[in-house]
């Protein structure tokens, strides 16, 4: 049973569902284009002929409008798995999520529980420009009274959704679009959690927090920094709310340099509290200031020349990084 | 060239806290004209200049603790020039940061690292990492000996050590348990603390003996009632200007009270230098200078005590009070003691106390009568004087307190 495969992230999203489907007769799919077409990023991909459409169910183009019905579902008992294209037209289901789905358990005095989740694409990286493009997982990661959910990797994408089901509370679950074809074995049966970050790389000097589609990039930073002597540790935060602080905190204390990399933009985003959470609890650990590397703040452009230039590479978290060592890295 | 430093503050203090500079580069600098304001564990205190210069630059950032005798200031002399400044600070680098020791790499870092030739930025506030700042703290090390290589020439954690281990002798042990036992920044603590190092040092090394005398003050008392019935109250004069110009003028005559044990030698004071001990509200004393008490007259020792007094307990002494006394004065007659007999405030050879004014039954001239008495004691460095002078010196200073006019202007 516990045999390695080799997987795509896109593959172990799929299988989740399926699984999901398989398990409980209450999980469905819905969102656009998730049956006939096969979800836009591929991922609902024969889902349809093996479930049939009553469980795989394709929706108008109004956002506000299935996720509503997701919410409606989920309080009258089923488990709903709303798929939105990308996090930018989430936008138009904002009212659903922030003043209904975030807010109905403790309205009701905790009598109504909201058992949904929601999966949506984000980031960028594939000149689709600035309506498809941004990554606003970090305004979702404001509110109380839903979790969300930042796979990094294969085994995330394969092991998150089962226990995200199993949460009474809404759960929102971010994919990058720069995943999907990732491929990593994994095994099969592997347990995952939905309350801890992980350290992603071991290291002594420097810690790199990310999550999501920055973890590659973060990792192939930390691998560069080994020519400089930097040892550096890499935290994926896999969960952005709530944040597992203690994970980064006891990495920093022991590493006393921070670097965090977010594809949002500096300005109020999850990078900033994740930098404040730092300088209120390791403040007398560190032996540098809190480095971060984020978006530029434009919307993403579309060019690719000009949305590299836009979003954090590894060059400048490898950059960020030694800085933190002054004279003696440079 | 000039070196301005910090000035010795007195023999418990070796160390302080620069708060801020009066002067900045290009100013004129003349005698005595306070330069900057460094907090001790006693008081903040105005430091004043003893040359006349112009400032070439400012080498110490506020918010540095920097021992006694460490260059904060390069002055230049008349027809000096700033290169002139910039050469003698390249010739004496090494006494400026210590270059002697070792620079800090990281631990993981190749050979190949290139040297860091870093000085430390002098116009902004140093830069320590919060880290390394509390292993400083830990390691008993003074930053303002360690040489910084993190960005923009912060230290760093990895430097403290460094420095750490490179002047293992740098922090004493006792000192430690100390510091330990009260939370950094408790000022009354600190203070106390200080107080014990003095104290315990003065009994430690120094032989005291201790002799009273009882003085007759009818006629001082009587000639103070009668000057200050002509004058107004804020003018009036008391008891303790009388006590300190009699002390004075006394010790002209016996300089082997009034000076310093240094290492091995008496070296006796230039000058009547008389400390005032002015206990705080908060807890503890300081015993800062009236200088050149012998000569001056009484009504201006009156003001300058009332002003040392009110400066004391606001926190803003000179370095020169602070630094100069040659001798102590301790009055608990206030608190309603009868005599004191004093704990010497080393490097001093003496302490003179003056203890409650009471009616006694008194002979004179064969009569029984009632006389204010006041009990003058003197503990002494045996190692310099002996009792028989130290009897003397009690006796001329009763005899000085029978004729107080003389005393008014006795300034020669």
């Amino acid at each position: 049973m516990n045999a390695a495969r080799k997987l795509t992230y896109r593959d172990a999203l799929r299988e989740a569902m399926r699984e999901a489907m398989q398990r409980d007769g209450r999980v469905f799919v819905m969102g656009e284009d998730v049956g006939r077409y096969g979800g836009t990023y591929a991922v609902t991909k024969g889902l349809l002929e093996e479930f049939g459409a009553e469980r795989v169910r394709d929706t108008p183009l109004s956002e506000l409008a299935f996720v509503g019905t997701g919410i409606g579902a989920a309080l009258g008992g089923m488990r709903p798995i709303v798929e939105v294209m990308t996090v930018n037209f989430s936008l138009l289901a904002l009212d659903q999520i922030v003043n209904n789905a975030a807010t109905i358990r403790h309205m009701s005095g905790g009598q109504f529980s909201i058992p949904l989740v929601i999966r949506m694409t984000t980031g960028a990286g594939r000149q689709l420009a600035a309506q498809h493009s941004h990554s606003l997982e970090g305004w979702y990661a404001h509110v109380p009274g839903i979790k969300v959910l930042a796979p990094a990797t294969v085994e995330d994408a394969r092991g998150m959704l089962w226990p995200a089901l199993e949460d009474p509370d809404p759960v929102l679950i971010f994919e990058h679009a720069q995943l999907f074809g990732v491929t990593a074995e994994v095994s099969e049966g592997a347990v995952v959690d939905i309350r801890h970050a992980k350290v992603a790389r071991e290291g002594a000097n420097v810690t790199l927090i990310t999550y999501g589609g920055m973890l590659p990039k973060a990792l192939q930073a930390a691998q560069e920094l080994v020519a400089d002597g930097i040892e550096a540790e890499v935290i994926d935060l896999r969960v952005l709310r709530p944040l597992d602080s203690e994970s980064f905190l006891a990495s920093v204390r022991k590493t006393r340099r921070a670097v965090v990399i977010d594809e949002g933009w500096r300005s109020g985003s999850l990078s900033a509290e994740i930098s404040a959470r730092i300088m209120e609890q390791a403040f007398f650990d560190l032996d540098a200031p809190v480095a971060r590397v984020c978006s530029e703040e434009v919307p993403i452009p579309y060019p690719k020349h000009l949305e590299d230039a836009a979003l954090p590479q590894v060059d400048k978290i490898v950059a960020a990084a030694r800085a933190l060592f002054g004279a003696a890295a440079q | 060239m000039i070196e301005f430093k910090l000035p010795y503050l007195g023999a418990d203090i070796d160390e302080g806290t620069l708060l801020e500079w009066h002067v900045k580069p290009g100013d004129r600098v003349t005698k005595g004209a306070v330069v900057a304001v460094v907090d001790t564990a006693k008081a903040a205190v105005d430091i004043e200049s003893w040359e006349e210069g112009t400032v070439s630059e400012l080498l110490i950032e506020p918010d540095n603790l920097i021992p006694v005798g460490a260059t904060m200031a390069l002055l230049l002399e008349s027809g000096e020039s700033a290169e002139q400044a910039a050469q003698w600070k390249a010739a004496h680098a090494a006494t400026l940061v210590p270059a002697t020791a070792p620079r800090p790499q990281l631990a993981a870092m190749g050979s190949g690292a290139p040297v860091v030739t870093a000085q430390p930025a002098t116009a902004a506030r140093r830069r320590v990492s919060p880290a390394a700042r509390k292993r400083a703290d830990e390691l008993g090390v003074k930053l303002e000996r360690v040489l910084g290589t993190g960005p923009d020439g912060a230290v760093t954690v990895a430097d403290v050590e460094q420095a750490a281990s490179a002047a293992p002798a740098v922090a004493p042990p006792p000192k430690e348990e100390a510091v330990q036992a009260h939370p950094p920044g408790d000022k009354a603590a600190e203070m106390r603390r200080i107080i014990a190092a003095a104290m315990a040092r003065s009994k430690r090394e120094i032989p005291h003996y201790y002799l009273a005398e009882e003085v007759p003050l009818t006629r001082a008392m009587q000639w103070l009632a009668d000057t200050n019935a002509t004058r107004p109250i804020t003018e009036r004069l008391l008891l303790a200007p009388l006590y300190v110009k009699a002390v004075a003028v006394a010790l002209k005559q016996f300089p082997e009270l009034n000076g310093f044990w240094r290492d091995t030698d008496f070296v006796p004071g230039v000058g009547i230098h008389v400390g005032v001990a002015i206990s705080l509200r908060q807890g503890g004393l300081i015993a800062p200078a009236i200088h050149d008490a012998d000569q001056k007259d009484l009504h201006p020792l009156m003001r300058e005590l009332g002003d040392l007094v009110k400066r004391t307990r606001a926190g803003s002494l000179k370095s020169s009070e602070m630094a100069d006394p040659t001798v102590t004065i301790t009055n608990l007659g206030d608190q309603g003691v009868d005599s004191v007999f004093g704990v010497i405030y080393p490097p001093q050879v003496a302490l003179v106390g003056f203890g409650r004014v009471r009616q006694r039954p008194w002979v004179v001239d064969g009569q029984l009568r009632i006389a204010p008495i006041v009990t003058a004691s003197l503990a002494a460095d045996h190692r310099v004087s002996d009792g028989h002078r130290g009897g003397l010196f009690l006796a001329a200073v009763r005899d000085l307190l029978q004729t107080p006019e003389k005393l008014a202007s006795q300034n020669d």
